[in-house]
């Protein structure tokens, strides 16, 4: 296994658009645990996608069972993920690995429904809230080219005014 | 050798400010760095931090005629600090009450007393204006950790019985 190297932003190519995964070979299963181990190497270690490591292709894994209190679903390899449900939303503080010495307020869904498939192509299921879910919109985004700093709101005023639309 | 500088200015608020001093500065050769511009009460103010290969007064000169001409006050300091020293708040305070002398000091000397460094703080005041309300919002880091913020939380609460004052943890996300 290896530590792969994690593009940073200003990194055009954190912006691609990635592929899916149609072959699930053992080329596929050795990429997935050079990333794993990226990532648990990794200042948060929640979470990281393909991308990041310059590989263009719908991956990502997500495990946050080592934040305490929390409902989550233990490690998860996220091949073709697709958010299919999101309810609520909750402003909270991001980082990323790609974007160093900075953090932003975003907001995100606060309980999701994910239709994915798992490393070896099996079809899952998941509803998942709170900082997993967060964490699972945080590594689809790196899949479509999207950063937090691409949904950033102000770090002054996270409180949403009211607008008032005038006829 | 480029130095750094904190540029503050201050006056009455008017379209284009910030368009004009940071052209002034850009074909003067400077390059920005952190930057935060407030409105208050009517008053315009910014601090901005600038790197350039001048002094105090060649930035003075550059400035000048465009600050005197929107009748704005300039200070400028040499500064030592980087732009890159960032450090993310942990703990979001809030506090609201009906408007009245001393909150801001009585609230933030109990927990300046806990632990608390603040980052941020925005305060202001609404409601109708024979009945004015004070609000508060404070992010800052928990220096002796939050539970340290929530016992002076309940101490604060048990003096101050006008206010209302909630401690948020202000969980990142590192992904």
């Amino acid at each position: 296994m290896a530590i792969l190297e994690i593009l940073t932003y200003p990194d055009e190519r954190l912006k691609n658009l990635s592929e899916d995964v149609i072959e699930f070979n053992d080329e596929l299963q050795a990429f997935i645990a050079n990333l794993e181990e990226t990532m648990r190497a990794g200042p948060g270690g929640v979470g990281i996608a393909a991308p990041q490591v310059g590989r263009f292709q719908r991956i990502a894994i997500v495990d946050v069972s080592a934040k305490k209190k929390i409902k989550h679903h233990g490690r998860l390899v996220l091949i073709n993920p697709e958010i299919t449900e999101w309810n609520g939303f909750e402003v909270a503080r991001e980082g990323c690995m790609s974007v160093p010495d900075y953090t932003g307020n975003v907001i995100r869904a606060t309980q999701i429904h994910l239709v994915t498939q798992n490393e070896h192509g099996e079809k899952c299921e998941y509803d998942m809230e709170g900082y997993e879910a967060r964490a699972v919109q945080h590594e689809l985004d790196h899949l479509d080219g999207l950063l937090f700093i691409d949904r950033l709101v102000s770090r002054r005023h996270d409180l949403f005014q009211r607008k008032v639309y005038q006829k | 050798m480029s130095q750094w500088f904190m540029l503050t200015l201050i006056g009455k608020d008017q379209p284009g400010i910030v368009a004009k001093v940071t052209a002034a500065l850009y074909q003067g050769g400077c390059n920005l760095g952190e930057a935060s511009m407030l409105r208050l009460g009517g008053n315009f103010t910014i601090m901005l931090m600038l790197s350039c290969e001048g002094t105090v007064m060649t930035l003075e000169t550059l400035l000048t005629p465009v600050v005197d001409k929107m009748q704005l006050r300039l200070h400028i300091d040499e500064i030592e600090a980087q732009p890159r020293a960032h450090c993310s708040p942990d703990v979001a305070i809030s506090v609201y009450g009906a408007d009245r002398a001393g909150i801001v000091a009585q609230v933030t000397e109990v927990f300046a007393n806990a632990g608390l460094n603040i980052l941020n703080l925005d305060t202001d005041v609404g409601g109708e204006p024979d009945k004015p309300f004070y609000i508060m919002q404070i992010e800052g880091t928990a220096q002796q950790g939050i539970e340290k913020l929530q016992l002076a939380l309940q101490e604060l609460l048990a003096v101050q019985k006008d206010l209302k004052v909630h401690v948020m943890a202000i969980d990142t996300v590192v992904m």
